[in-house]
This record gives structure tokens, sequence and C-alpha cells, in this order.
């Protein structure tokens, strides 16, 4: 699959629960990036902090992580946790291909943002099934009327070098 | 992997820089960054060694303006390009839409480029990417150098499948955004085929 559509009616389930997950929790972001580094949604303000940026790391957090896993023999590690000064990340893993981050103070603790976490991936596990349903369904077309690359000219990618 | 998001109208790519050790990649990567305004591109990631080495990757996230309505965004990426960072260049190069060559024009780096091409196959290989599919440029870099070879017999050595060749010097910039024009066009192409 050399692409994902992220259809309007599952990305707004997608940001519904990350919101959730983060009104119950208290923390300051949730966000799924796709395990290759794309962002897929977030939840959450951090001032001066770029979310794509966190998203690439993220997920290179992960990738690294995996790498280190498959030294070792193991299958994978599921969760991982960073424990900051005063910023803490939850990362734990939806499907094998999404990456769920939660990052949180000390307003809030670890058990629970695991617990909350634990419960949106079951729900955003349901919603990305759903998605690659669909996506086989449409065979891969938008499902909206208008593609953006119906009639894309080398006229038009020309002009966004101008 | 692309991300087409009809409800935000926005299409995220992602590129990746690939080539030999000290050849240019993230030069390319700073060129743009320093030369985009800040309201249309992210931040400048680097995880470098000590000497400026990438250690495992470089990634800037870019919009490059709208088509149609929609964003079109890019997430550029560099590997690191000495050779015992192998694992890290697989993982980079995961879910990627469009590769970037670029290869050193000295005369003595001459066999490390065609090493490193050779290990961006092998990699595109182990995740069944199909290298004759894949938008790919080549860029030869450092060509204000004195001990280059000649664009012609690069071109003989490393192009594989008819791709754009820019010839370039990332220090100073020339090039760089042609390479990048190069590769988005490439890659919107393909998109543009595969969604019909
Ligand atoms: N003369 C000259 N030097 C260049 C050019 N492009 C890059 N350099 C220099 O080459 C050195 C290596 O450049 P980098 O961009 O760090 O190389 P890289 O490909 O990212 O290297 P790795 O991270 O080790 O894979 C730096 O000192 C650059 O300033 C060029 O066009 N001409
Ligand atoms: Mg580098």
């Amino acid at each position: 699959m050399s692409y994902l559509i992220l259809y309007g009616e599952e990305y707004e389930e997608i940001k519904k629960i990350l919101s959730e997950l983060k009104e119950e929790t208290g923390a300051r972001v949730a966000l799924i990036v796709e395990k290759n580094g794309q962002p897929i949604a977030f939840s959450g303000e951090m001032d001066g902090v770029d979310t794509t940026s966190l998203g690439s790391l993220v997920a290179g957090n992960v990738a690294a992580t995996e790498g280190l896993a498959r030294l070792l023999g193991e299958q994978g590690f599921a969760l991982m946790f960073n424990e900051g000064q005063n910023e803490n990340l939850h990362i734990n893993l939806i499907e094998r291909k999404f990456i769920l981050a939660v990052l949180f103070d000390k307003r809030t603790s670890l058990g629970l943002v695991r617990l909350r976490a634990k419960n949106a991936s079951v729900k955003l596990e349901k919603v990305f099934t759903k998605l690659e349903a669909k996506m086989e369904k449409e065979h891969r077309k938008m499902g909206e009327k208008e593609s953006p690359f119906e009639d894309i000219s080398e006229d038009d990618i020309e002009k966004l070098f101008k | 992997m692309a991300l087409l998001n009809p409800r935000l109208r926005e299409l995220i790519s992602k590129i990746v820089y690939y080539g030999p050790g000290l050849g240019g990649k993230t030069t390319n990567l700073k060129y743009i960054f320093d030369h985009t305004s800040p309201t249309t591109r992210g931040e400048l990631i680097t995880l470098n060694t000590e000497g400026d080495r990438t250690l495992y990757f470089d990634v800037l996230p870019l919009n490059l303006g709208t088509i149609k309505g929609y964003k079109i965004r890019f997430q550029l990426y560099t590997v690191p390009g000495q050779v015992f960072y192998s694992e890290s260049r697989k993982i980079i190069l995961r879910g990627v839409d469009g590769v970037v060559f670029v290869a050193d024009s000295q005369a003595e780096r001459l066999d490390a480029n065609i090493e490193s091409i050779e290990d961006l196959q092998e990699n595109l290989r182990e995740y069944d990417y199909s290298f004759a599919d894949l938008p790919y440029v080549l860029q030869l870099n450092k060509r204000d150098l004195p001990n280059v070879v000649s664009a012609d017999e690069m071109k003989k050595l490393l192009i594989l499948k008819g791709e754009p060749v820019v010839e370039s010097i990332a220090i100073r910039g020339v090039g760089v955004m042609e390479t990048l024009k190069q590769a988005a066009k490439l890659v919107l192409i393909k998109l543009k085929k595969e969604m019909r």
C-alpha cells in the first residue's frame, strides 16, 4: 500500500478519542503517528513545540527500540515510557502500525495515563480496522467527490516552487 | 506511505535523501531550512554525533503550497551515510514515497557512491519496494571541487533507470531546490496515477 486515506468520518472519531484521552488524564498532548513517522492526528497544544517533529521523533524512537528488541530476540516492546524532570512521555503501539503518544506532567500520574491509553488504544484499533476496510471497499479511492489529483498538471507542480 | 486527509485537505509524503557518508545530504536539508519561510516549514531536527555526522536521521517538515486546495506537505529525511549505520538507514526508508540519491562527485568517492546505491537497492528489496516504480532523483553534488569526476562519466556509472539528474553545490544551494522539485514532481505524478 503506498498511501493511506484518512476519511473524514474516521478522522473525526480518532480526534475525539484523543481529546477524551487528554481530558480524562489531564495530559498536555495526545497524538497518533503512523509507524513511518507520518502524523495522523493530535489533541492538545504545546507552546513552541512542533507536533510534526514530535511525531517523527516518537516514530524514530519506536523504530530504534524495535530494532533493539529484534537484536535481543524479543517480539517487540509494546510500551515505552520516558520520564523527564517536568514532562513525561508514554508511548504504546496500536495494531503494530500506529503509535499513540501521551505527553503529561506532574498534574497526572503514570498509572492513570497507562490505564486510559490502553482503553483508548482498543477504541482506536477499531477505527483503524474500519478505515482499512473502507479503503479496500472504495478501491482506495477518495470517497469524496474530487480527488486533488484528478487533473493536476506539471504546471501546478511547477507553481509550488515559485 | 503518503497520507491523504480530505478533511484537513492535506497530503503528506515522505522523501528520503540517501547516499554515501559526507556526500552532502544534511547540507541539502539545511539549505532548504535556511531558505524557506518559517511559515512554510517546521523545525529541522538533526540527530548527530559530536562531529556533525548524522547518527540516526535528520527530518524537516515542509509545506510546499497548495494544489487544488490541498496543502502539499513533505517530510524530508536524511539517512546516516556511514557504512555501519545500515540498520538505521533501513528504518528510515520504511514507508518512503521518493528518494533523492546524493552522490559525491569527488573521484575518490566513486566506489562509495556505488556501494551506497547497492545498499539502497538491497534495503528496498527487503521491504519489497520496487526500485523500478520508485520516484528517484540523482543529485551529483560537490561540483565545485577540483577533483571531480566529469558529469558524463558519473551519469554513465550511476544512472539506473533514466532518472532526472541534477548537478549541485549544496553548500551554496546550487541545484538544491531543483532536486527537491524533481523529486516532489515524481512523487505527485505517481500518486496521481495510483489514485485513479
Ligand atoms: N565543497 C563542497 N562541500 C560540500 C558540499 N556539500 C556538502 N559539503 C560539505 O561536506 C561535508 C559533509 O556534508 P553533510 O551534509 O554533513 O554530509 P552527509 O551526507 O549528511 O553525511 P553523513 O551524515 O555522514 O551521511 C560538510 O562539511 C559540508 O559542508 C558541496 O557541494 N561542496
Ligand atoms: Mg548527514
